[in-house]
């Protein structure tokens, strides 16, 4: 690194550490949370960038729904083992027990939309009082408009309309009691940034986003891996193919594409290639065109 | 090959295309995907729009796709092989001029929309104005909607020269024109078979290719601390994104507001410890001396310091729906640092669309005023127009903890003067002024000077590199003249620097002070009626636009020396780039300071390969093409 020139993901990993140290610094009990996905992995090494020598000064929280593919999980507990971070997990299921959410029944149930209660009583739990996440404002319409330190109610509520401006580097995180604020590190990268940037970097990630074999079972469209939460209905089958997940999520709604590609470089060539975005696979997403924002202002990530 | 990073805003007035302009760019560079385009088809279709609406990508939520505007600032991105962008996507509604500078604080370069049909319109003017107090570096005016006037060639050339004429107000370095068709796809992406008349670039190329971090301070280290880490009793660092300038292990620096001294010691990342840190670069500092340094610190060099003061002069933009109240206490926000601060006088506000100052009791959302504020704990901070990073700030209402306003300095409080001193330029406003000083009307005016000499006057402006032969040339040229009978005169770095600049160095304040001085000095040349040979390195976009901002129109030409950077270490008669590429002459023009070369120069010179007597002459032609002399 010579010279005055820096190339954009050195600038979009500076833009990105310095968020997540603004976080460490205005506020006194923010968490990172933590899916398993590429993005969250992402996030947990830039934090890890932000503090080094010292350790993460925060907790990393996963909201588990129940519905995750082992494979994550096994790559979860690696990979906190490996990085020496505190990790507080929560479950979906609980907020079942204790009748806090009505789980959804039949065989097109997804426990998607349930998170969000359980992330939000989480997050009152601890007293957290700014959550990081690894959403991209790429990823979706009603991401675009976000901002990096995003403002919610004392009801965990977003309000498009009463966003605070964000001029310069200046970010502004004083709040009144139970307000609470989602932080987006890594609001100006692209799918593609990611890659590269794990490329770049040597980031492990789980087997998941790699070719693999794997039952599927065809849902309008959406390739779901076969599990205990998904199976045929009707005439559906289970098929085997080549596949690998461009994201990861809940099994019920996060479809696999067929796919080679199986390593990172095959991986880059192909997402530049890409002819529909990473989301175009999820099932939530398709229900109405503003799914999303609908989901964001009820508190959904 | 690395990718570069160019960020950039769009500003237009409701209807002149800006959203299909975006829509224009992804859909053409391939950066929308299938899904996207079906859905925007889908939404186009079920509104019965008989073409799919480009602008459908952009507007992201509801309400604004059911009223068809935008509502709010919309980041989008998209790359070519050469560059990533991110585009600040920002209304042109009347309301919403807070959006506008919401997104150019960020942006290095803003796209200014005009409409075809409509020409220059109130709102034109206005994000022009934004554009130049954000201090944006390049503007980029497209004319849009070119099909709709049957890609006529006059209306396009109309409104380039009222935007011309409106701009030789601003403070903007580089303004470039483009006539398109978002709707059509006429030179945004692609080179448009519609308009033969015009010979430049397509629009994406511009954006390719224009010189990124045109605005980066190289120059003045400001390091304002962040965060303090200690993972244990024996390391103490100090974690930090450099705001301008560079650093490296060894070098001596002054912690503020302590004032106390150290050296660094190591600049350590995960990746390892670097032998070098540069603006933007996020890293932590250790130092050889256990100093007291905490968030809201600022580390800069010895040698160079930034102003420490707890009345400031700012310019300010109200951002909230509550109006300022003079009475209230606001949290002032400025790198790492909170403090409270009072606005203790209004001075004016600026009409944003005819930039007159107002006599003002108050401001509302989306207005802008001259402030004086008072701190409690002094700022440590540079002019605006400087340092982008260490000359901003926002004010926070202490109330409600919304952003109320951004701010840009100006400087130290002092008396500034109100209404009454309606200065034309900013830019001299800006500058100290000696107080008392009226300007004598001289007895002979520059007009009856020129008849006597008959030629013009005029400034010849030769900028380059160190070596690249401007001076050279310059002679050659002066002798030439001389021979014909002008008057002329000879300003050059060495005559200067020994006698009039001789208490100024080369640190970029120093550099600006020297060309500024230089410049007055070639004014008066010129109003007696010379032709003044100006040669200086003169690195600065800004500094040469103030050069020829003091000079009447048609009389300042900008003579580039360009010469390539491996030529002139090459050829290195004087030994100073072996010297600066040692480290032995810091700062130097092209090694370790920047060099911005000129967007639009009158005239280039290929110093690199040309001899320089023909050089001279191709100048020589100018002048007389121009009319300045007779041949």
């Amino acid at each position: 690194m010579k010279g005055f020139q820096r190339s954009h993901l050195n600038q979009l990993e500076a833009e990105a550490i310095y968020v997540i140290r603004e976080i460490a610094a205005q506020f006194e009990r923010p968490v990172l949370l933590f899916s398993g996905g590429k993005d969250s992995i992402t996030m947990a090494h830039l934090a890890r960038k932000a503090f080094f020598p010292a350790k993460i000064p925060f907790p990393l929280l996963h909201v588990d729904t129940g519905h995750n593919f082992p494979e994550t999980i096994d790559f979860r507990d690696r990979y906190m083992e490996e990085i020496g971070a505190r990790l507080i997990v929560r479950y979906v299921q609980d907020s079942i027990d204790q009748g806090r959410v009505v789980e959804e029944t039949g065989p097109y149930a997804s426990r998607n939309g349930l998170q969000t209660v359980t992330l939000l009583d989480a997050l009152k739990e601890f007293n957290f009082e700014a959550a990081l996440g690894g959403a991209r404002r790429d990823e979706e319409k009603a991401r675009a408009k976000e901002r990096f330190f995003s403002h919610r109610d004392a009801f965990g509520q977003w309000d498009p309309k009463n966003q605070r401006p964000e001029l310069w580097n200046l970010y502004n995180g004083l709040k009144l009691p139970g307000e609470t604020f989602r932080v987006f590190p890594i609001s100006n990268w692209t799918e593609l940034d990611v890659w590269m940037y794990t490329r770049e970097e040597g980031i492990e990630l789980p087997s998941l986003y790699f070719s693999h074999q794997r039952k599927i079972v065809k849902r309008d469209g959406v390739l779901l891996g076969a599990s205990d939460v998904v199976y045929p209905v009707g005439d559906e089958t289970i098929e085997e193919m080549t596949v690998r997940f461009r994201t990861i999520g809940d099994m019920t709604c996060t479809g696999a594409v067929e796919s080679p590609a199986a390593d990172i470089h095959a991986i880059i060539e192909e997402v530049a290639s890409a002819r529909v975005t990473e989301r175009g696979a999820r099932a939530d997403d398709k229900r109405s065109e503003a799914a999303m924002e609908d989901r964001k202002k009820q508190g959904y990530f | 090959m690395t990718i570069e990073l160019l960020r950039f805003t769009t500003a237009g007035s409701v209807d002149d295309g800006k959203s299909t302009l975006i829509g224009r760019m992804l859909y053409d560079t391939k950066s929308l995907f299938e899904d996207q385009i079906e859905s925007v088809e889908k939404t186009s279709q079920a509104r019965g729009d008989e073409y799919v609406d480009l602008a459908l990508y952009t507007d992201g939520l509801r309400a604004e796709r059911e009223q068809k505007i935008t509502i709010d600032v919309a980041y989008r991105y998209f790359a070519t092989p050469k560059r990533k962008f991110i585009i600040a996507d920002t209304p042109g509604h009347i309301q919403y001029t807070r959006n506008m500078v919401t997104g150019a604080s960020s942006a290095e370069l803003a796209i200014i929309m005009i409409d075809a049909r409509k020409g220059m319109l109130t709102q034109s003017r206005r994000h022009g104005f934004i554009a130049s107090l954000l201090q944006i570096p390049h503007v980029v005016v497209a004319v849009n909607k070119m099909d709709l006037v049957d890609y006529d060639e006059q209306t396009y050339r109309d409104i380039v020269d009222d935007f011309r004429a409106f701009a030789s107000k601003l403070e903007v370095p580089s303004i470039t024109y483009f006539p398109i068709s978002a709707l059509a796809g006429d030179n945004v992406v692609h080179k448009s078979d519609n308009m033969p008349w015009y010979d430049g670039t397509p629009l994406l190329h511009h954006l390719e290719t224009v010189n990124v971090g045109a605005s980066r301070n190289l120059i003045d280290f400001r390091y304002p601390v962040q965060y303090v880490l200690r993972p244990n009793q024996n390391f103490r660092g100090y974690a930090g994104q450099i705001a301008s300038g560079r650093i490296a292990p060894g070098e001596e620096i002054v912690a503020f507001p302590s004032g106390l001294t150290s050296k660094v010691k190591e600049v350590v990342t995960m990746g390892g410890n670097l032998d070098e840190a540069v603006m933007g670069d996020s890293v932590v500092l250790t130092l050889e001396d256990e100093i007291d340094i905490s968030r809201g610190d600022m580390l800069v060099r010895k040698g160079n310091l930034p102003r420490k003061n707890n009345q400031i002069d700012a310019t300010i933009c109200w951002m909230s729906e509550t109006p300022f109240d003079p009475k209230a206490n606001y949290q002032l926000m400025h790198n790492t640092r909170l403090v409270r601060a009072m606005v203790t006088k209004l001075n004016y506000k600026i009409d944003v669309d005819t930039m007159k100052r107002e006599e003002a009791e108050g401001l509302q959302l989306n207005e802008i005023g001259r402030v004086q504020l008072t701190t409690t704990k002094p700022l440590f901070f540079d002019t605006y127009n400087k340092n982008r990073t260490t000359g901003s700030f926002i004010l926070i209402d202490s109330g409600t903890n919304n952003t109320v306003a951004a701010g840009m300095i100006r400087g130290v409080a002092r008396d500034v003067d109100d209404l009454l001193d309606v200065t034309k330029d900013e830019e001299a406003a800006r500058r100290q002024r000696s107080a008392n000083v009226m300007w004598e009307a001289g007895a002979l005016s520059q007009g009856e000077r020129e008849s006597l000499n008959g030629h013009e006057a005029a400034v010849l402006w030769f900028t380059g590199l160190s070596g690249s032969g401007k001076s050279t040339v310059a002679k050659i040229l002066e002798r030439k003249l001389f021979e014909m009978s002008v008057q002329t005169m000879f300003l050059d770095g060495d005559n200067l620097r020994h006698g009039l600049n001789g208490d100024l160095g080369f640190s970029a304040e120093d550099r600006a002070e020297n060309i500024r001085r230089v410049s007055e000095v070639a004014a008066l040349g010129l109003s007696h009626g010379n032709i003044v040979l100006a040669s200086f390195i003169s690195p600065y976009a800004r500094d040469r636009a103030f050069a020829r901002s003091i000079v009447p129109d048609g009389r300042f030409v900008e003579i580039y020396a360009k010469c390539d950077l491996d030529v002139l270490k090459e050829r290195d008669p004087k030994g100073l780039y072996a010297k600066a590429l040692s480290g032995e002459i810091p700062n130097f023009t092209g090694i370790s300071a920047p060099y911005e070369s000129p967007q639009n120069p009158d005239v280039v010179i290929e110093t690199g390969s040309g001899d320089p007597e023909d050089l001279a002459n191709q100048i020589l032609k100018y002048l007389i093409a121009k009319g300045i002399i007779n041949e």
